[in-house]
């Protein structure tokens, strides 16, 4: 096989995908995806669930469909693809170490990287949920990879912890496939879930969501035989008395995803502490020249539309990066200010013109509230809002007029009215 | 008398409140396109829901697959049940027809390729 | 007839098992779990003592300082990771830094090397994010860390590839003396004879010396939580760090791992029937404990937490001898920390004096120490990886992301001795699914690669033994 590509990119998910046709499409048509499972598409060919695209194409996919449009463009473009392949390492010089059992170790030398490696899951173990340590725990989506990949059910009687849409989503397809789901626990006031999958996960199936509500124990020895559910205060501490018992069999945790950025640390790429992914500019261009990230890796989306979309930006860039190198760097700092989590990107290089989508998410649930854009003393825009969740990723716009009177750092703010 | 709903058509997931007469909509309010209109006025009747699961292929594969339209909500099980029996020979193209009328209102089809 | 019966496959039971198959003697293990290291050797602290704790005089002191100064080769030569990284001994108060001097004083009693009482100055150079309370430390350098379940079934695979066997499943409930050795029965009813039996039962020590009518000795158990650390936070502390002991022992530790994760634990309750849930007090303790022995430990980095039951007996020493009342039956039990330490000494004591009492000892020609030393494939260079490659495409496909284990370490597990059956025995051979996400990818995979290895349907793959499959059965 050849050893050196305009763009290697790592990961053929929707992020990937995007990304590589929109740089095949920007010009660079000297392009690697390589991929770790045997085909492409991600985490999408397990959610088989409806509701995909509506934002890109104007209509409900499942998840393999959706995938299915992305693969379609890369095969049309012939875009070479290595599936079962596992890369180990970045290095500085671009540098692309991958293994699989055709080639053995290998290297591949690349012009410009794409990072889109998604994301995984949280773990029961990263909760310290007390108790024993049986079969029938799992998270959300190795519960999905059973049921729809694999074609086993994982168990009879669930208890859900975590209302995030995967939780959420595996209610209703365990009822569907004959489970009895007792209850979704959540231990923040709100679902951090998508308010139309809570109507037609839970309410449709008469599922119970306990907002405030943990999962304090883990009972059984061979396989998962309870849980002990008690309601928690506003410091999230369980409260004495409350405790309620359920008798199951499955505990499925759907508690959060973090960007899979191994690869990313060890290359010596800053990781923001906000997103667990890499900082960028607007390019989504990370500090390590010719090196971008985008889709789950960078920052976790709620929607695969929003994915693609940031992935045609990273393709697109990472073609033009191959084709004209970089320009100079005149950046300033993007901060998210009072009461927002983060925003992406984080530096702002002034010297990239067109205009910029700044995404976000808040902090807390707010009400009539204005999110503002600030430059010093300067307000660039200012967007009033009825309601503003974390669940939510937020955007704002800045156009290219905007950008013109950027002469300092950049901070994103909400106050409540 | 006054239902309160939440839009399942996009993930904006919009709160239409519908006022009903005698069973009749005389009024939908908080949607935020036309499609919510149209779904408000369903779901106060006669709910229906796509219907997304998977179909066990001869060679053991499971085939992701989804009604073509939306069942009534009543159906789904029994829609499940007809899901859960059906088996398929590969390979199978998104949009293959695996059940005709699978209820009154749609075929089951295959939603991903294998 | 076996020439030795060892009862229990812990880190004990497996050294002992080990060293007697140097000898031409025929030897078997009897575990009562459905795989080795399922006791206390699978869930402690994994540290390798200097030797200073244990009262001068005591089985405990001994066998530690011979054990430390063996546990370097011992593990070099099963393949097993072993670190020198040295363990402080962190002092808060000027009568902690007395109780350094006399813990310095009784190890070199001990025959304890290379300890020295250092500064908080150099202690802050050692650990830079020890806690601004710690006023000194004893600093002492032969502690090690080293992978406790890794240690104990490369012991136990080791003997089998020098011809021991080994029956799990085997929970013995009798045993009876006969004019040339023991019949020890099972709760299922079969039967294994042997001249002479060895007891390293752990926890069940106590309850195999009643068998034979020790009822003198007594083994209680003990509770200890603990909480683990991603390897992303593994350069958090170098060494382990001990508090200075109280009446109460030793305390809560914080230590890296040899697979470089921190952990932090062990808490003690005394139990009556022991168990290995974990509390929420229990891990809050931990934490309180931490915080007081280090600046802002990376506790957002937790990837799991755990318990083990540590055995004890009343005399709190080794018990390390023939029995008083049967000819021809060893315990070797009530081996509380430092065993893990201690088990290659044990061993070499166990057979050389005690076996070697009651049969003749002639040296096993063939018996070959030595494990493969290509396990840790992660870590070998890129060159040595396609030569494993080449010879067996199954090493080029991960199926552990997170510890990047292969696809032909997990089929090797599955057909090396001692035998994996199920997903936990094959994470403990290779760390598959003891990764940061713990298991939620590569579960499925495992449980596939097991199914096919051994032949039998998916929906039997458990997840530690019979009772614990999985999954509940096909979904159409």
């Amino acid at each position: 096989m050849k050893n050196v590509y305009d763009i290697v990119i790592i990961g053929g998910g929707p992020a990937g995908l995007a990304a590589a046709v929109a740089a095949y499409d920007n010009g660079v048509k000297d392009i690697l995806v390589l991929e770790r499972e045997t085909r492409l598409g991600g985490i999408l060919n397990q959610c088989i669930h409806n509701g995909f695209g509506l934002t890109r194409f104007k209509e409900s996919l499942t998840g393999p469909e959706y995938a299915a449009r992305f693969v379609d463009e890369v095969q049309k473009r012939d875009i070479e693809v290595l599936t079962e392949t596992t890369v180990l390492s970045l290095a500085k010089d671009k540098t692309v170490t991958a293994m699989n059992t055709t080639y053995g170790v290998f290297s591949v030398q690349a012009k410009a990287v794409v990072l889109a490696m998604g994301c995984r899951e949280r773990s029961r173990g990263a909760l310290n949920v007390a108790g024993s340590r049986p079969a029938g725990v799992y998270s959300a989506g190795t519960a999905q990879k059973y049921v729809n990949i694999k074609g086993y059910l994982p168990g009879k009687s669930v208890v859900i912890l975590g209302s995030g849409d995967i939780g959420l989503i595996m209610a209703r397809r365990m009822t569907l496939e004959g489970a009895k789901v007792y209850a979704v626990c959540e231990i923040m006031p709100y679902s951090s879930g998508l308010k139309r999958n809570i109507a037609q996960c839970l309410d449709d199936f008469n599922i119970p969501l306990y907002l405030n509500h943990t999962i304090t124990k883990i009972e059984g020895d061979k396989r998962v035989t309870g849980v002990v559910v008690s309601k928690v205060d506003e410091n999230k501490r369980p409260i004495a008395g409350t405790e309620m018992h359920f008798d199951c069999d499955t505990v499925l945790f759907s508690v959060g995803l973090i960007p899979e950025n191994e690869l990313t640390k060890e290359a010596g790429i800053i990781i923001s502490p906000k997103t667990r992914g890499a900082v960028v500019d607007q390019n989504r261009e990370t500090p390590m020249d010719g090196v971008f990230a985008c889709g789950n890796v960078l920052q976790v989306h709620d929607l695969v539309d929003y994915v693609s979309e940031e992935s045609e930006l990273a393709g697109k860039c990472a073609a033009n990066y191959v084709l004209n190198g970089n320009g100079e760097r005149d950046e300033v700092n993007v901060i998210n200010g009072k009461n927002i989590g983060y925003v992406v990107p984080q530096r702002l290089n002034k010297t990239v013109g067109g205009m910029v989508k700044l995404f976000f998410r808040v902090t807390n649930t707010f009400r009539d509230c204005s999110i503002r854009v600030k430059c010093g003393d300067k307000v660039l825009l200012e967007r009033k809002k009825k309601i503003a969740v974390p669940g939510e990723m937020e955007t704002l716009l800045l156009t290219e007029q905007k950008l013109a009177m950027v002469d300092s750092d950049l901070e994103v703010e909400l106050t409540e009215n | 008398m006054k239902k309160t709903l939440t839009c399942i058509e996009c993930p904006i997931g919009c709160t239409i409140e519908v006022e009903l007469q005698d069973g009749n909509v005389i009024s939908v309010q908080g949607n935020g396109c036309p499609r919510g209109r149209l779904y408000a006025e369903n779901e106060v009747v006669c709910p229906k829901r796509v219907v997304t699961s998977t179909v066990r292929a001869k060679s053991g594969e499971m085939i992701p697959v989804k009604t073509d339209a939306p069942v009534k909500k009543s159906e789904i099980f029994a829609v499940m049940e007809k899901i859960n029996a059906t088996t398929c020979e590969l390979p199978v193209k998104i949009g293959d027809v695996l059940v005709e009328h699978i209820s009154d209102d749609a075929n089951l089809i295959a939603a991903g390729n294998a | 007839m076996f020439d030795v019966i060892v009862i229990g496959g812990g880190i004990v039971g497996g050294a002992v098992l080990r060293e007697l198959t140097k000898y031409e003697l025929s030897v078997c293990m009897l575990e009562k779990e459905n795989d080795v290291c399922m006791g206390q050797s699978k869930a402690n602290s994994g540290i390798v003592h200097a030797g200073f704790d244990a009262p001068q005089g005591s089985l405990k002191a001994k066998f530690n300082v011979l054990g430390n100064k063996m546990m370097e080769n011992y593990a070099k030569e099963l393949g097993v990771k072993y670190v020198n990284n040295g363990s402080l001994v962190v002092a808060f108060s000027a009568e902690d830094m007395q109780t350094l001097e006399s813990l310095k004083a009784r190890g070199i009693a001990n025959g304890v090397a290379d300890m020295e009482i250092i500064t908080a100055e150099r202690l802050r150079v050692l650990e830079p994010n020890i806690s601004d309370a710690a006023v000194g430390a004893l600093y002492a350098k032969t502690g090690g860390i080293v992978c406790p379940y890794g240690l104990t079934i490369a012991a136990i695979g080791n003997a089998m590839d020098n011809g021991a066997k080994l029956y799990t499943d085997f929970e013995v409930v009798k045993i009876e003396k006969k004019a040339d050795g023991f019949s020890v029965c099972s709760a299922l009813g079969e039967s294994v004879c042997g001249k002479v039996v060895i007891n390293c039962a752990g926890l069940g020590g106590g309850k195999i010396a009643a068998l034979v009518g020790d009822n003198d000795i007594i083994i209680k158990a003990r509770k200890g939580e603990y909480i683990l650390l991603d390897r992303e936070s593994g350069e958090f502390v170098a060494h382990t760090l001990f508090f200075t002991p109280t009446a109460k022992g030793k305390g809560i530790l914080v230590t890296q791992t040899v697979d470089n994760n921190i952990l932090l634990g062990p808490t003690s309750e005394e139990m009556e029937n022991a168990t290995t849930e974990t509390t929420a007090s229990g891990l809050s303790h931990i934490i309180e404990k931490v915080n007081g022995m280090v600046k802002n430990p990376p506790l957002y980095n937790t990837i799991t937490s755990f318990a083990g039951v540590r055995a004890y007996s009343t005399r709190h020493d080794f018990i390390i001898e023939e029995s008083a009342r049967v000819k021809g039956f060893i315990h070797c039990v009530g081996i509380e920390s430092p065993g893990l330490t201690s088990a290659p000494a044990i061993a070499k004591y166990a057979v050389e004096e005690l076996v070697g009492k009651l049969l003749p000892l002639t040296k096993n020609k063939r018996f070959n120490g030595k494990r493969k030393a290509d396990y840790f494939f992660k870590d070998l260079s890129m060159e040595e990886k396609n030569a494993v490659i080449a010879k067996d495409p199954s090493y080029g496909k991960i199926v552990c992301r997170c510890e990047r284990i292969t696809e032909g370490e997990i089929v090797r597990a599955v057909r090396e001795n001692p035998p994996a059956k199920n997903v936990d025995a094959v994470k403990r051979r290779t760390r598959a699914g003891m990764g940061r996400c713990q298991g939620g990818f590569c579960q499925p995979h495992v449980a596939e690669i097991i199914a096919r290895e051994l032949q039998i349907p998916f929906e039997r793959v458990t997840k530690n033994g019979d009772g614990s499959q999985l999954v509940v059965g096909v979904s159409k």
